[in-house]
C-alpha cells in the first residue's frame, strides 16, 4: 500500500479554498503584495466615498426646500435649446474611454509590449486631464451662477456643499491618478520594469486605481446627477 | 486563473465590456434625456448603475478571476454600508419631519437656471 501523497500543487477552490488561504501558514492572498495593498486601499476609499454619498442622501432627505433639478442646473446650451446634462454625459464617456485604454495597457504590459503599454497609459492620462478640465469648467460656471457651499439660487442650500465635496474629492482622485499614471508610464518607457525581470504587475496595480475612479463616477453619476 | 504571469486574458473580452459600458451609459443618459419619471426612473438608473459597476469590477479589475478569499475580503465589508444607508435614511426623514413641524413649509422660491 502506498502512502497518501498530499498534492501541494493543487490549490483548493470555493469555501475550502477560503479556509485554506486564511488558515495555512502562508500569504493569505495569492496575489503580489502590491496588488493586495492596492485593493485594501481601494476598500478604505470605498468607505470614504460611501460616507459622502450617504451624507448627501441624508441632507437631501432632510431639506425642506426643493432640491435643485440636476437636469436643469447642469444643462448647457450651444446656441440653441439647452441640452440637459450634456457636459456630464461627455465626461462620463471620456472616463469610460479612459478605462478601456487602461485595460488595454494592462493587457499589453503582460504581453511585454513596452511601447504600446506606454502610449496606452499616456492616452489614459490625457483623457483624465480632459475630464478634470471639464470639471473645472463646470465648477466655474456654477460658481458664476451663484452656487456656494452654503447657498444657491436654484433650491435647497445643501446642494452646493454636496456638489463641491463629492465632485471635488472625485476630481482630486482623478488628478492624483493622472500623476500616478504618468510616473509609471514614463518608467515603462525608460525600461525600468524591463530591467527588473520584465515584470509589468505595476501596470495592473495602477489600472486598479484608475478603474476605481471610474467606478466611483458610475455611482456619482447615478445618485447625484440622475436622481 | 491567475498564473505566474498575472492576469492575461483575450483582448476580445475587454473590448466587449468596453462597448457594453458605452451602451449602458448611453441608456442611463437617455433615462434623463427622455425625462422618464417615477419608479421606472429609479429602477432603470439603479439597474444600469449596478450592471456598469459589476462589469468594471469583474472584468476590468479582474475580480472574476481572483480567488474567493480575496473576493470576500474586498467585496464583503462594503455590505456594512447598507446598514449606514438604512440608519441615515431614517434619520434624514425624521429631521425633515421635525423641521416641518417647527419651522413650517418652505417659502423659498427657486430661480430657474439660465443658460448662456
Amino acid at each position: 500500500m502506498s502512502e497518501a501523497v498530499l498534492d501541494t500543487t493543487v490549490e483548493p477552490s470555493g469555501a475550502s479554498g477560503v479556509s485554506h488561504d486564511f488558515s495555512r501558514d502562508k500569504q493569505a492572498f495569492g496575489v503580489p503584495w502590491g496588488k493586495a495593498m492596492m485593493w485594501i486601499f481601494l476598500l478604505s476609499d470605498t468607505f470614504i466615498f460611501s460616507c459622502f454619498l450617504v451624507a448627501y442622501m441624508s441632507v437631501r432627505l432632510a431639506a425642506t426646500d426643493a432640491w435643485p433639478v440636476p437636469s436643469e442646473v447642469f444643462a448647457l446650451s450651444f446656441g440653441g435649446e439647452p441640452i440637459p446634462l450634456i457636459l456630464i454625459a461627455i465626461m462620463t464617456f471620456i472616463l469610460i474611454t479612459s478605462s478601456g485604454t487602461m485595460a488595454m495597457a494592462v493587457n499589453m504590459g503582460y504581453r511585454k509590449e513596452k511601447n504600446k503599454t506606454f502610449w496606452l497609459m499616456f492616452a489614459t492620462a490625457m483623457l483624465g486631464v480632459s475630464f478634470v478640465s471639464m470639471q473645472a469648467f463646470e465648477w466655474t460656471k456654477l460658481i458664476q451662477e451663484g452656487v456656494r457651499p452654503w447657498e444657491n439660487p436654484f433650491g435647497a442650500a445643501q446642494f452646493g456643499a454636496s456638489f463641491f465635496m463629492i465632485t471635488g474629492f472625485h476630481g482630486m482622485h482623478v488628478t492624483v491618478g493622472v500623476i500616478y499614471l504618468l510616473v509609471i508610464a514614463f518608467r515603462v518607457k525608460r525600461g525600468y520594469y524591463e530591467r527588473r525581470g520584465n515584470n509589468y504587475e505595476i501596470v495592473e496595480i495602477t489600472g486598479l486605481y484608475w478603474h476605481f475612479v471610474d467606478l466611483v463616477w458610475v455611482f456619482i453619476f447615478a445618485f447625484f446627477y440622475l436622481w | 486563473m491567475a498564473s505566474e504571469e498575472g492576469q492575461q486574458h483575450p483582448i476580445k473580452i475587454y473590448l466587449t465590456v468596453w462597448v457594453l459600458l458605452f451602451v449602458l451609459s448611453f441608456f442611463s443618459y437617455m433615462v434623463d434625456y427622455l425625462n422618464v419619471q417615477g419608479m421606472l426612473r429609479w429602477a432603470l438608473i439603479l439597474t444600469f448603475m449596478f450592471l456598469k459597476a459589476g462589469f468594471i469590477i469583474a472584468i476590468f479589475m479582474h475580480m472574476k478571476w481572483e480567488r474567493l478569499a480575496l473576493k470576500l475580503a474586498i467585496l464583503g465589508p462594503p455590505v456594512a454600508i447598507l446598514v449606514l444607508i438604512a440608519m441615515m435614511a431614517a434619520e434624514g426623514n425624521y429631521i425633515e419631519e421635525t423641521r416641518l413641524e417647527y419651522y413650517g413649509e418652505s417659502t423659498f422660491v427657486p430661480e430657474v437656471p439660465e443658460h448662456h
